[in-house]
């Protein structure tokens, strides 16, 4: 069997038999899921407690204007009464007195006095009661004055609420219903996976190959088979860990996603969002949101971005581990990699920072530039894919990748080469350049 | 019959020669010592027998053929600088290295099962690498050398780190696997364990081979004419000295017995040596002193050096 793939079972084998990637495989869908959905789910569970609050109206505005909700209940009593109240504030049967002077139409200012402090949803939603009350008797004024017919009408019909829907026309001339907002997200999603894949398992093979240069195993190694199938199997090793560790994310996030309704199997949750979609459609005149997002997104053109993900997945990584490598060969420590590391990451975390600006206008100049750079071609074209991108585009940014490669692995297998045998020697950046002219 | 041969050997690391013109030949069946002071060059004429570098200018032979990189499964090689993954459990780890030296899983796992037994190592299987003690360690780096039953071993400092009963162990599993057909390169600065084990011997020296050959003729070549003669006190040494001229080392009485090194300064035999003495002493015992090669080492290795100055 070639020795190549001998090296690539075990660089595969035992880090994914280890317990850390084991542990943060499992656990990371499941925090993902708790963060996104916990809230949502605690913010769902309404305060259910029945409250009364004792109301003075000094104005007469608000005599019987003022309605009960589901669980707080408001109780007007004289201005005698609610003296008393106030003095025997606590353990009183009232949650809280709200005091409305008499001219809160001019000054727009109340009270509310509580033994403890107010919570926010019951301050809200009394003051939000007493606004609607007072907005209305306002408005109700300059209506008589005005003393134009149907005025309150009228200005209802002034208000306007555009929908502007989006399409992308194919060659053959069909347009696909489409969303900016969708594509923005699956091209941030996608970059930004590359990006964190290509710098945690990169620095993986960077460990790994200095880990076999301070313990010394390598010359072992290398009296077995020749330093560039070493690296190979290493690099194609870690790389596989890697698909293997997004594989298992998108499987368990994926029966996550479709199991916590039904887990959390709350009638409510269903019910909240048959709500909501109700809520949007009398919004939005459509029929169905729901069936709209989904059919926007699968008219995202998946297999064209499944493909290309994979691609550039595969090629960052390749492009980078092999550098990083290097790196590793290069050093005798942990310490020492800082210097070289960061010459080598510099592009990655530029393209990351670009990554935003990018996405929002996806055919500028420096989204071309970029995308076409090798060094940041992999997080940059990802993130353009899901707008559409011109043919010739892809092929130029994945022709140059592939080159890169090439390149890249053959510098990064000069310099491990020399490096990973040249023990106890601090190197700088001239003398590594130097081992890449170094003959066999 | 000779297993291995380099001739001619010249290798440059940028701004110095590693390696000047030097020569060797291995017989077949036999240790060859590998020796010189540190930095001389042996560690890359080792690396370079292990195909992890090659070679600017010479010729390498294998078996009287020409040296290909399909020889490097018939070598098992000790380095000096010894390691193993750390974290990995010993059995694994062994079975990993013997299939890099193109064994199959099957055949690995016999040969393991064999050298386990005979180290009586058996627990140790299923433990880190980290969990076992250096001399340990030791153990299972010389069983992953030897697991792939190679034609030429190559050991280098073997013995360092071993206590002396795992030393002692360590030598007669060497000579064992001479008897059995192996070759074996041997470097060490350690120069008893070389008279022990060596048949053959080279030394380099700032990049020169500057000595080789068989160890007793080197050893007879660099004898100095030192004598060791006991005698019974009384006798009149002195006397006898002065009227041979011999360059007298050492005098030392011991109970009844003296005992007389000296340096014999005409070239007359042995034997006629020996006649001189009995017509004018009562000897006890007789013996010419041959240099020990750690003698013999720091000698050559001065004069080389002065030469060169």
């Amino acid at each position: 069997m070639n020795k190549s793939i001998i090296i690539l079972q075990r660089e595969y084998l035992t880090r994914v038999r280890k317990k850390s990637f084991v542990i943060l495989t499992l656990l990371v869908p499941f925090l993902f899921a708790a963060f996104t959905v916990l809230p949502a789910w605690l913010a769902m569970q309404d305060d259910e407690e029945q409250r009364t609050i004792a109301v003075c109206d000094e104005s007469g505005l608000f005599t019987g204007k003022l309605e009960n909700t589901e669980f707080t209940s408001f109780h007007f009593v004289p201005s005698q009464e609610f003296a008393n109240l106030k003095s025997n504030i606590t353990g009183g049967p009232f949650y809280a007195l709200l005091f409305i002077p008499s001219d809160i139409m001019t000054t727009s200012t109340a009270e509310m006095l509580a033994d403890r402090q107010v919570t926010m949803d019951i301050k809200n939603m009394v003051s939000g009661k007493l606004e609607k009350i007072i907005e209305a008797v306002k408005k109700k004024q300059i209506i008589d004055q005005a003393g134009i017919p149907d005025l309150e009408a009228k200005l209802a019909a002034t208000r306007t609420n555009i929908r502007l829907s989006t399409a992308k026309v194919n060659e053959k001339g069909d347009s696909v219903k489409s969303s900016t907002e969708i594509a923005m997200a699956a091209g941030y999603v996608a970059g930004f996976i590359i990006y964190m894949f290509v710098f945690i398992y990169g620095a993986m093979v960077m460990r790994g190959v200095m880990e076999e240069k301070t313990s010394r195993i390598v010359e072992v190694i290398i009296s077995s088979v020749k330093p560039m199938q070493l690296m190979f199997g290493k690099i194609v090793g870690i790389g596989l860990v890697g698909l293997t560790q997004l594989l298992f994310w998108v499987i368990i996030l994926t029966i996550l996603i479709t199991a916590i309704p039904a887990f959390l199997g709350s009638e409510e949750m269903m019910q909240q969002s048959q709500n909501m979609i109700a809520a949007q459609a009398a919004a939005g005149g459509e029929d169905n949101a729901v069936l709209k997002g989904i059919e926007m997104v699968s008219n995202l053109n998946l297999p064209l971005i499944l493909g290309t993900f994979l691609f550039y997945f595969l090629g960052g990584f390749l492009l980078y581990s092999s550098l990083m490598g290097a790196v590793g060969a290069a050093v005798n420590s942990e310490e020492e990699t800082q210097q070289f590391m960061m010459p080598v990451t510099i592009p990655l975390i530029f393209s990351i920072i670009i990554l935003f600006p990018i996405i929002r206008n996806p055919e500028g100049p420096l989204a071309f530039w970029a995308s076409v750079v090798p060094f940041t071609s992999p997080v940059i074209m990802m993130a353009r894919i899901p707008f559409g991108v011109p043919a010739w585009e892809l092929i130029l940014s994945m022709v140059v990748l592939v080159l890169s490669i090439w390149g890249t692995i053959w510098v990064a297998g000069r310099i491990y080469r020399t490096g990973i045998l040249l023990y106890g020697k601090k190197v700088n950046l001239k003398e590594i350049l130097k081992w890449i002219t170094y003959k066999n | 019959m000779e297993l291995f041969k380099a001739t001619d050997v010249i290798k440059d690391y940028a701004g110095h020669r590693a390696l000047d013109r030097v020569s060797i030949s291995v017989k077949e069946q036999s240790v060859f010592g590998l020796l010189g002071p540190n930095g001389a060059g042996k560690t890359t004429l080792i690396r370079i027998i292990n195909q992890i570098t090659a070679p600017d200018e010479g010729e390498l032979f294998f078996m009287g053929r020409r040296f290909s990189s399909g020889d490097i499964a018939s070598i098992g090689y000790l380095p000096e600088e010894r390691g193993l993954y750390k974290k990995m459990k010993v059995g694994e780890q062994a079975i990993y290295l013997a299939r890099l030296k193109g064994l199959s899983k099957q055949d690995a796992l016999k040969n393991l099962k064999y050298w386990f037994e005979k180290f009586e190592i058996q627990p140790w299987w299923n433990k880190k690498v980290e969990e076992l003690s250096k001399g340990m360690q030791q153990k299972v780096q010389f069983i992953i050398t030897v697991i792939h039953q190679p034609k030429l071993l190559i050991f280098d400092e073997p013995f360092s780190g071993f206590d002396p009963i795992n030393t002692n162990l360590m030598k007669s599993e060497i000579l064992r696997l001479r008897n059995d057909g192996a070759t074996i390169i041997f470097s060490t600065h350690n120069m008893a364990s070389v008279e022990e084990i060596c048949d053959h011997i080279a030394l380099i020296n700032q990049s020169k081979k500057v000595l080789d050959g068989n160890i007793h003729d080197i050893k007879e070549q660099y004898k100095t004419g030192i004598f060791e003669i006991e005698t019974l006190v009384g006798a009149n040494t002195e006397e006898v000295f002065q009227n041979h001229r011999f360059n007298l080392l050492e005098l030392e009485t011991r109970g009844i017995r003296k005992r007389i090194k000296f340096q014999r300064t005409n070239g007359e035999s042995n034997n006629e040596l020996l006649h001189k003495l009995t017509a004018n002493l009562e000897l006890c015992s007789f013996r010419e002193v041959i240099p020990d090669m750690n003698e013999v080492f720091i000698q050559v290795v001065n004069q080389a050096n002065q030469k060169v100055k």
